[in-house]
């Protein structure tokens, strides 16, 4: 058992996005639902931070953004797609400019439906992905004994 | 003080700070979320916060920055270790200025413009809060007729008498030490968001973990100064250190971040208007 899962640090990106996701994504750090609670810090530095949570669908001009931001993130690391478009791309998905979803260009762990995706259920993934952060921590450490 | 007790200050210091240190900064982040009308972490969350830092890969731009930043942390722990230990004032400011300038290497050997910008603004806010903190201790060593904390601390009248004004300034310049708004120039605390993170941009994992660690030294160090002011009552000084960082909050959650050029501007102004004007009142008594 590690302290991962009580200190998750999130960096927020938006690739496309139409904003709905992304002001549900900041509505869960409000009064309201008030993620600090669980440790949870919005951290707008990729070196900082656990999990990696994606908005909106990808396309050629911020595919490179979202690859950088993953590879400069310290293992271990987690990515959690939020929204149908960056789930699948969503109704953007036949577009001649749009790739689809988020796991088109980085491996994703955590697809949170919805448009806009709910604070509840961003919420939701984001626990889910603290799962498969605990889980990556004990792979990491199995690799290096 | 005795060698035996001096070193029994230190051990007790070095063991001791860091758990204090958290425990504050947890609770600043617990009235801090209660001031913004929201839960809050928990309590330990600094702790967890640290420990998780801990287990994280260490991504390194410079092989270099670890020394930095390791001289950085040893400093802070030496300023502390002077202090408790009622040794020189004088040295454990230095050893603080030289503790931060390890911080800015740290910075600047890691040529990312994003840490270039944050060791520029912690140049800045040395600047703005290094005449004061001088001036405090002038002040001191005006009244007491000695740089010994141990002979400050011994000294038979309350400090806050004399040097009222002095006191006000080092409150003031207290808000860029904590990195609290309006002066978290260089780098901040809590949910702030800027552009990236400031001096600390490329620090991951264990020297994140490491600035932390002496940010809380630092924290408890900083305190001890306050509780100099009123050390002929050990409960009072400590009510009163708890007090001087409720307003910290305070002021934090009452402010946005003011330019570098109002940090600075202000920080000499109030230097010049409360710590000179005080001296000049003690040296023309």
């Amino acid at each position: 058992m590690s302290y991962l899962p009580k200190s998750p640090w999130l960096i927020h990106y938006d690739a496309s996005s139409c904003n709905g996701c992304d002001i549900e994504v900041l509505a869960c750090l409000t009064p309201l639902y008030d993620v600090e609670r669980f440790g949870v810090l919005n951290i707008g530095n990729p070196k900082h931070a656990d999990i990696f949570v994606i908005t909106g669908s990808v396309n050629e001009q911020n595919k490179p953004v979202i690859q950088n931001l993953y590879n400069q993130m310290a293992e271990p690391k987690v990515v959690v797609a939020i929204g149908a478009c960056a789930t699948s791309g969503g109704i953007f998905r036949e577009c001649y400019n749009v790739q689809g979803g988020i796991d088109k260009v980085i491996p994703v762990d955590v697809y949170v439906p919805g448009c806009a995706a709910r604070p509840e259920s961003i919420i939701d993934g984001v626990v889910k992905a603290l799962g498969v952060l605990e889980e990556k921590h004990k792979n990491m450490t199995k690799v290096a004994k | 003080m005795s060698g035996i007790n001096a070193t029994i200050a230190v051990i007790l210091y070095i063991v001791l700070a860091p758990v204090v240190g958290g425990l504050i900064s947890g609770v600043d982040r617990k009235i801090s979320a209660r001031m913004q009308g929201r839960y809050g972490p928990p309590i330990l969350q600094p702790f967890y916060d640290v420990f998780k830092l801990m287990a994280k890969q260490n991504i390194v731009v410079n092989k270099h920055q670890k020394f930095y930043v390791l001289c950085f942390l040893v400093f802070i722990i030496i300023t502390g270790a002077i202090f408790f230990a009622g040794g020189d004032l004088l040295l454990a400011i230095f050893a603080l200025t030289l503790g931060s300038v390890f911080l800015i290497i740290a910075a600047y050997s890691t040529y990312s413009p994003y840490a270039y910008i944050g060791a520029e603004r912690e140049m800045l806010q040395i600047m703005a809060y290094e005449p004061m903190v001088i001036l405090t201790v002038v002040g001191m060593y005006m009244v007491t007729k000695s740089f010994s904390v141990f002979d400050i601390a011994m000294f038979d009248q309350p400090l806050i008498y004399s040097l009222p004004g002095i006191f006000l300034g080092f409150v003031f310049i207290l808000t860029i030490k904590f990195r609290k708004s309006p002066f978290d120039i260089s780098m901040s605390h809590h949910a702030h968001q800027e552009i990236v993170r400031g001096v600390v941009t490329e620090f991951s994992g264990k020297e994140l973990a490491m600035v932390e660690v002496a940010h809380w030294y630092e924290n408890v160090f900083l305190l001890g100064i306050v509780c100099l002011f009123f050390a002929s009552n050990p409960v009072i000084a400590i009510v009163l250190a708890a007090l001087t960082y409720f307003l910290e909050i305070f002021i934090d959650n009452n402010n946005s971040r003011l330019k570098w050029q109002s940090a600075l501007g202000s920080a000499w102004i109030v230097a010049l208007v409360l710590g000179v004007g005080n001296i000049a009142f003690l040296a023309l008594r």
